[in-house]
């Protein structure tokens, strides 16, 4: 019901996440934002159970924020990455597993853009493009088809709307507002917030 | 507690509700925050009483709205009020309603998976003006203008947010809340008794009223007929 998708360019990552908070049938939220910001240059997006999202997004952004203040430097997106998948595996076979869906997207001075699928049995795989949610079986094979590595911020905004617009044709919930992030060497950059007017 | 619950459950999977079924509803507009909840406590299809307290005056800025299993509610409202009571004690400022529905948050949590049953509302107004908090037994903590909960708050939901406008005079939006508790209760089985409102300003919270459910949806008929 919740829908992820994060497209990595040459020296950008550029991510979008659904604004719907649900509770069974009822949207308790029209604005609620998805995205944890982990330090400068890395936002974690999170979706899955009530309450394991905000719990163990905040842990993660609070032990991101702490490495950062005992080293004087920050993690980079992979370290971040692994550290997150690390956590999701110990806690995976205890008595409380977190039953979370995340992209970690993030930039690296060193090794530029990196965006990082990880699903709640602790997968961890770094893709040039990913997707989380029902909406990631429609929308997959968009990018698949237009995805080019070298493409720019433009093209790669075009995609997300072609995305967003086969949401609205196809799926049968109504996502109707999108929070769109774009991370490159300046930081994280709000970008307009896609919105789909009513059908 | 686990192992009781577990016990209730029939084949089927429906759990046994011990007390369950209330429609609650808080939103903010432009004179502050309304909280209206009706007052019926059920216990399966028993009514186990008509009038019933739903709203928990936490401090004279500060209240807790209670659905789901009533004891839950009760229990961990009243030790979230004793801990904003000590927090202001400590730290000689009054708790945030985000720091409040925070710590109830984080209560819920640790209990998580073990049967709690809570939906509740923090509604307050601090030094960032006035904030609603949904907080629930899932560990759901969503900050927000207008939330219902309980099992009628699917029809309470129909009414506000048609008759919502951010610029309502005080009387309307007093209207409109009890407009939302009587149409919910009427078509909600597990929702009834009276509507309890209460009005939170920048100066505290004040009791509007205690009106039947069945008399104020009379009156609104007899203005259709």
């Amino acid at each position: 019901m919740e829908y992820l998708i994060g497209i990595q360019g040459p020296d950008f990552v550029l991510v979008a996440a659904d604004n719907v908070a649900a509770s069974s049938i009822i949207q308790m939220k029209h604005d609620y934002d998805k995205m944890f910001k982990l330090s400068e240059k890395i936002l974690l997006l999170c979706v899955g159970e009530a309450g394991d999202t905000v719990q163990f997004a905040e842990y993660i952004q609070k032990n991101v924020q702490l490495y950062k203040m005992r080293n004087g430097y920050e993690l980079s997106p992979s370290a971040a990455a692994n550290f997150t998948r690390k956590n999701l595996a110990d806690y995976l076979r205890s008595r409380t597993p977190y039953h979370v869906n995340l992209l970690l997207a993030g930039y690296d001075d060193a090794d530029g853009p990196g965006l990082f699928y990880m699903d709640y049995l602790s997968s961890l795989a770094k893709a040039p493009f990913a997707a989380h949610g029902y909406g990631a079986f429609l929308t997959l094979s968009i990018l698949d088809r237009d995805y080019k590595p070298d493409l720019t911020r433009e093209e790669a905004m075009n995609i997300l709307r072609k995305c967003v617009e086969e949401l609205n044709k196809r799926f049968i919930l109504n996502l109707h507002s999108f929070n769109v992030r774009l991370i490159d060497k300046d930081g994280i950059h709000d970008m307009e917030k896609l919105t789909v007017g009513a059908k | 507690p686990v192992g009781f619950l577990k016990s209730c459950n029939t084949e089927g999977g429906a759990r046994f509700e011990l007390h369950h079924g209330t429609t609650t509803l808080s939103f903010k507009f432009k004179h502050g925050v309304i909280v209206a909840v009706d007052s019926r406590a059920s216990t399966g299809s028993y009514i186990a009483t008509c009038e019933y307290n739903k709203v928990i005056e936490i401090n004279p800025y500060l209240l807790g709205t209670m659905s789901g299993s009533a004891a839950d509610c009760k229990y961990w409202e009243r030790l979230l009020a004793k801990e904003c009571r000590l927090y202001r004690l400590r730290n000689n400022h009054r708790i945030s309603v985000a720091a409040a529905s925070k710590l109830l948050c984080n209560m819920m949590l640790g209990y998580r998976g073990m049967g709690l049953s809570v939906g509740s509302m923090i509604c307050g107004w601090d030094k960032e003006g006035p904030g609603i908090y949904y907080v629930d037994d899932n560990g759901n903590r969503l900050s927000g203008r207008m939330f219902s909960t309980g099992s009628g708050s699917n029809y309470a939901y129909g009414v506000l947010d048609s008759g919502y406008k951010e610029d309502m005079t005080v009387e309307e939006a007093y209207e409109l809340g009890r407009r939302g508790i009587v149409h919910a209760t009427h078509r909600d089985s597990y929702s009834g008794g009276v509507v309890n409102m209460y009005h939170i300003q920048e100066d505290g919270w004040i009791k509007v009223c205690k009106d039947d459910v069945s008399e104020l949806l009379h009156h609104y008929k007899k203005g259709m007929f």
